[in-house]
């Protein structure tokens, strides 16, 4: 017995509350890789990646518009195509940006911190303009909705399984296009050694832009994830931009697998307090137990052994 | 680099600003204006602190508003207890006590509300809270050679969590409303207009001895370490100096500047709130130093003043067109004129005096050339 509970009901709560992790957990995920691969990879601090996370899930709540005003047929799979579409939009706005301005800062990593929360407000006030300051949501379609019986007590909801499954899915790919494409080798390679990358023929710049248009494009497809299980507005991004970085900075900036598992320490941390705090002493006592942690260990959990 | 306090060019600056602030202001300007002028100076305080912080050590803090909310806080407590006279609070059910702990069941005075009751020990605390916690990020983060933008984005972390802490806690702070009605400083009714005129000299006063103190830093043989360790840590390490002690130095100076116009804040506006502790008014602070120029204390004080004054009469008229405004600022001042106003004013606007004054211009500071500072800013 623990407390008012039988041992079944906690074992029960425990592993709800392990779901809801495990939920929170994928958005983290997400949200990180994108971050992990600009900011990891590349050095730059983007404070925008929430706004472009943002235009991921109004590009998903657009498409489900269009959809169900004019092909009502393809309702069941709108989803992959307005994923993709995210990803599309998404990294071609990131290209855009890099061109117009990062590419001018990347030796003054603390101005482009500034630069980019410029960038993120002008985003914010015209997905205001153009969507309304209202928060908006899609409608699933019908094989999403609902949940699975796993006991008599446990349920898990069908939208959060496939939240979980996308999330493995494109951890694998950017895995794989990482550390097993040749691309992915030469962006390994302009990160470790920019001058010798260049000298040996790779066009670093390209790579730059091709890295940056990338995690933006990760971070729509997160964003279009996100919008399965919450509403989407316009100042949302700003709420997961600080955790985001955190996952990023206690995982090991330049460690993708210490990405993976810094989302997992955080998330489950901290929906297991929230079953015995208030939901904000919970995030204040994971975030204080993160920068503590970082104050101890600054390099984070995993790091690349590599000279500078 | 001379031993003079100031050259005679910042002399002038200096009577400039203060003509401006403790004459030009009150004399044209109602109650109403001049408070509105005060609070942008409180301001004006945090950005003098990141001109010393930032622009001379290289250390960019994203957690200003920790520390201006900290001392507004501190003092805050202060008259909240003062209002909350077990007179003025018999109609509570608990009296003595501030309303909004009333309100949320809170029946005692907490014991950390409880020093708050003395005024020394207020004045005391609106300073030392902040710095002693200001002294406790330093030293976890420079001791372990923390820096850059790993040094931002914790400094960032921690005021969310502090924001958070705040409106949380609701009934030991007011949560997201934060403490208002805030009545009288020691008997002294602080609302009344010609409360409000005192505070805005004591405000400008405050601000220039701030500004003096921060001058005399600059002018240091510390100073001139400051620019050193922005430059070329590693060489002021190798040569015996202890980068990680002036660093956590010249970060708990900047949060004892942030803390005193936090506190000047809270008198002469009333009411203290978690939105002006959190990400977002932090990185305002930081914007106010940039336009104004991030080397120089001056262009701080007229960073802060125009930002905040355009940021005032835009949301007032255009509401949608002020984020657009404030985005714009912030690539602009990175990407185009990387050294603010001070910069613009230093390569345009002097030249054009020398011209019609007929003097040869004096040689720029070397620690502010745009050229360094272009340098400074690829660190």
């Amino acid at each position: 017995m623990i407390g008012d509970y039988t041992l079944v009901e906690f074992s029960s709560i425990l592993a709800m509350q392990g779901f809801a992790g495990l939920i929170l957990f994928s958005v983290f995920v997400l949200m990180a890789l994108g971050l992990a691969i600009i900011f990891g990879q590349m050095g730059v601090i983007n404070m925008a990646h929430g706004e472009f996370m943002i235009l991921g899930a109004y590009v998903t709540w657009l498409c489900s518009h269009f959809v169900t005003a004019y092909v009502p047929a393809l309702f069941p799979v709108y989803f992959f195509v307005a994923m993709a579409l995210a990803f599309l939009v998404s990294g071609a706005l990131g290209m855009l940006v890099e061109w117009a301005m990062i590419r001018h800062l990347y030796k003054r990593p603390l101005d482009t911190l500034l630069a980019t929360w410029g960038l993120s407000l002008i985003l914010q006030q015209l997905y205001r303009s153009v969507f309304g300051a209202r928060e908006v949501g899609v409608s699933l379609p019908d094989w999403m909705m609902g949940s699975i019986a796993l006991t008599d007590i446990i349920e898990v909801p069908i939208n959060g399984i496939f939240v979980m499954v996308l999330t493995m899915l494109i951890s694998l790919g950017v895995f794989i296009l990482m550390f097993r494409s040749a691309w992915g080798r030469r962006v390994r390679a302009v990160v470790q050694n920019r001058a010798m990358a260049g000298a040996v023929g790779i066009n670093t710049k390209k790579v730059d832009r091709v890295t940056f248009g990338l995690g933006c494009g990760v971070a729509g497809v997160a964003g279009s994830a996100f919008t399965m299980i919450g509403s989407t507005g316009p100042t949302a991004g700003q709420l997961y931009i600080v955790d985001t970085f955190l996952v990023v900075v206690f995982g090991g900036a330049a460690s993708l697998i210490g990405t993976i598992a810094s989302a997992f320490t955080i998330s489950q941390a901290q929906s297991t307090m929230e079953f015995f705090m208030s939901g904000s002493m919970a995030k204040v006592l994971t975030l204080l137990t993160v920068v503590g942690i970082l104050m101890l260990r600054p390099e984070g959990l995993f790091t690349l052994k590599m000279r500078r | 680099m001379n031993a003079t306090f100031y050259t005679r060019r910042e002399w002038i600056a200096l009577a400039v600003l203060a003509a401006l602030i403790l004459i030009v202001f009150p004399a044209t300007m109602d109650v109403f204006r001049l408070n509105l002028v005060g609070k942008y100076l409180t301001y004006a305080f945090v950005a003098a602190g990141l001109v010393l912080c930032w622009g001379h050590g290289g250390i960019l803090s994203l957690g200003q508003g920790i520390f201006f909310g900290l001392g507004g806080y501190c003092m805050a407590m202060f008259l909240k207890l003062e209002a909350s006279s077990p007179e003025n609070t018999a109609i509570q059910s608990t009296p003595g006590i501030p309303d909004f702990m009333d309100w949320n069941q809170v029946t005692e005075l907490p014991f950390w509300w409880i020093p708050f009751k003395s005024f020394p020990f207020t004045l005391a605390a609106v300073v030392l809270v902040p710095v002693i916690f200001a002294y406790i990020i330093g030293a976890a983060m420079f001791k372990r050679r923390v820096g850059g933008v790993y040094f931002a984005i914790i400094t960032q972390a921690i005021a969310a969590i502090l924001t958070i802490l705040i409106i949380g806690q609701q009934g030991y702070t007011g949560g997201v409303n934060g403490i208002t009605d805030l009545r009288t400083l020691l008997g002294w009714d602080i609302r009344t207009d010609s409360a409000k005129f005192i505070l805005y000299f004591v405000n400008a006063a405050l601000l220039i001895v701030v500004l003096l103190l921060g001058q005399a830093v600059r002018v240091s043989k510390f100073g001139r370490l400051l620019i050193a360790m922005r430059d070329k840590e590693d060489r002021v390490r190798f040569s015996g100096y202890s980068v990680a002690d002036f660093k956590i130095f010249i970060f708990c100076l900047a949060a004892a500047f942030s803390a005193i116009g936090g506190a000047m804040f809270t008198l002469q506006v009333g009411f203290m709130s978690p939105s002006f502790v959190g990400i977002v008014p932090s990185i305002e602070m930081v914007i106010f130093a940039a336009v104004g120029g991030r080397l120089s204390l001056f262009g701080a004080v007229y960073g802060a003043l125009i930002v905040n004054w355009a940021k005032t009469s835009f949301s007032e008229s255009f509401p949608e067109l002020w984020l657009f405004a404030m985005g714009g600022l912030f690539i602009a001042v990175v990407m185009a004129f990387p050294n603010g106003l001070a910069g613009l004013f230093r390569s345009h606007v002097e030249p054009l005096l020398a011209k019609l004054t007929r003097k040869s211009p004096s040689p720029p500071a070397p620690d502010a050339t745009p050229a360094e500072a272009v340098k400074l800013a690829a660190e």
